[in-house]
């Protein structure tokens, strides 16, 4: 399948932008991020908490099969503008990473099509460095769906 | 023998990068580890060895128990790692489209 997220991450610098192009309206791509229930099917992780307005709050938390957490994270919604910006803090709970910045853009190209731009800014370079090579640590809400399709193969 | 190689063909099985994925925030004995897979426990501990040998995991003795715990140091070595973070968030971004599609047609 042909991959269509791009992320520019140049050397050196302590910032990341994620960029997707969706084969989807604005207000359904926006949904996706406001809409908690629709949170938890395509991130595979819980939404305990999803207050979408300036200072809320927001978590989630996922479980592997025993249901032990495997993944809890939190943070800050600084900005909640419908349909086109979140602008909201990220900080992985029991994990030795700083908290980071996140600035989410929604943007309408037509009629039937959007586009994400997220910019992620860490504290500093090594660590937006070792983010990146750690894709398993950002990646651990994915484990309990991985882990999941994998176990549904082998059956 | 070529480490760095081996490295990626450790990662490149879904099986060693769910096993990667697990061990993240916590080091887990190779039972508990197993448990979460419906697979024979001797595959499990040939990924296990694999994933060692490789140097991305540590085996780290706590009384009886040997728990197996993820090397940042070793990760940190993979200098390509920008392309598994962009497939996990473009598998993340396919899904949210399917659903969002299926949204848009169930109205």
């Amino acid at each position: 399948m042909e991959r269509k997220t791009k992320i520019n991450a140049e050397e050196g610098r302590q910032d990341l932008l994620i960029t997707r192009e969706f084969d989807l309206p604005l207000e359904l791509l926006f949904k996706a991020y406001a809409e908690p229930d629709i949170v938890e099917q395509w991130m595979g992780t819980k939404v305990l908490k999803l207050e979408n307005k300036q200072h809320g709050g927001w978590q989630f938390e996922t479980n592997d099969a025993q249901g032990n957490v495997t993944f809890r994270a939190n943070g800050v919604i600084h900005e909640f503008v419908p349909n086109r910006k979140i602008t909201r803090t990220f900080e992985m709970e029991n994990a030795p990473f700083d908290v980071q910045l996140e600035f989410l853009e929604f943007e309408r190209l037509t009629e039937n099509t959007s586009k994400l731009n997220i910019h992620t800014i860490y504290r500093s370079v090594a660590l937006r460095d070792q983010m990146l090579k750690l894709p398993f640590a950002q990646g651990i809400n994915m484990a309990h769906n991985r882990l999941q399709e994998i176990v549904n193969k082998l059956k | 023998m070529n480490l760095r190689r081996d490295v990626f063909q450790a990662i490149a099985d879904p099986t060693r990068r769910a096993i990667l994925m697990l061990v993240a925030t916590q080091s887990l004995t190779a039972g508990a580890i197993a448990s979460n897979f419906d697979t024979a426990r001797p595959t499990v501990s040939k990924h296990l060895q694999i994933l060692t040998e490789c140097e991305l995991l540590n085996q780290a003795q706590n009384g009886r128990e040997v728990y197996y715990e993820i090397n940042a140091k070793k990760m940190k070595e993979v200098a390509d790692f920008i392309e598994p973070f962009r497939n996990m968030w473009d598998d993340r971004f396919n899904k949210l489209e399917a659903i969002m599609k299926n949204y848009k047609s169930e109205k």
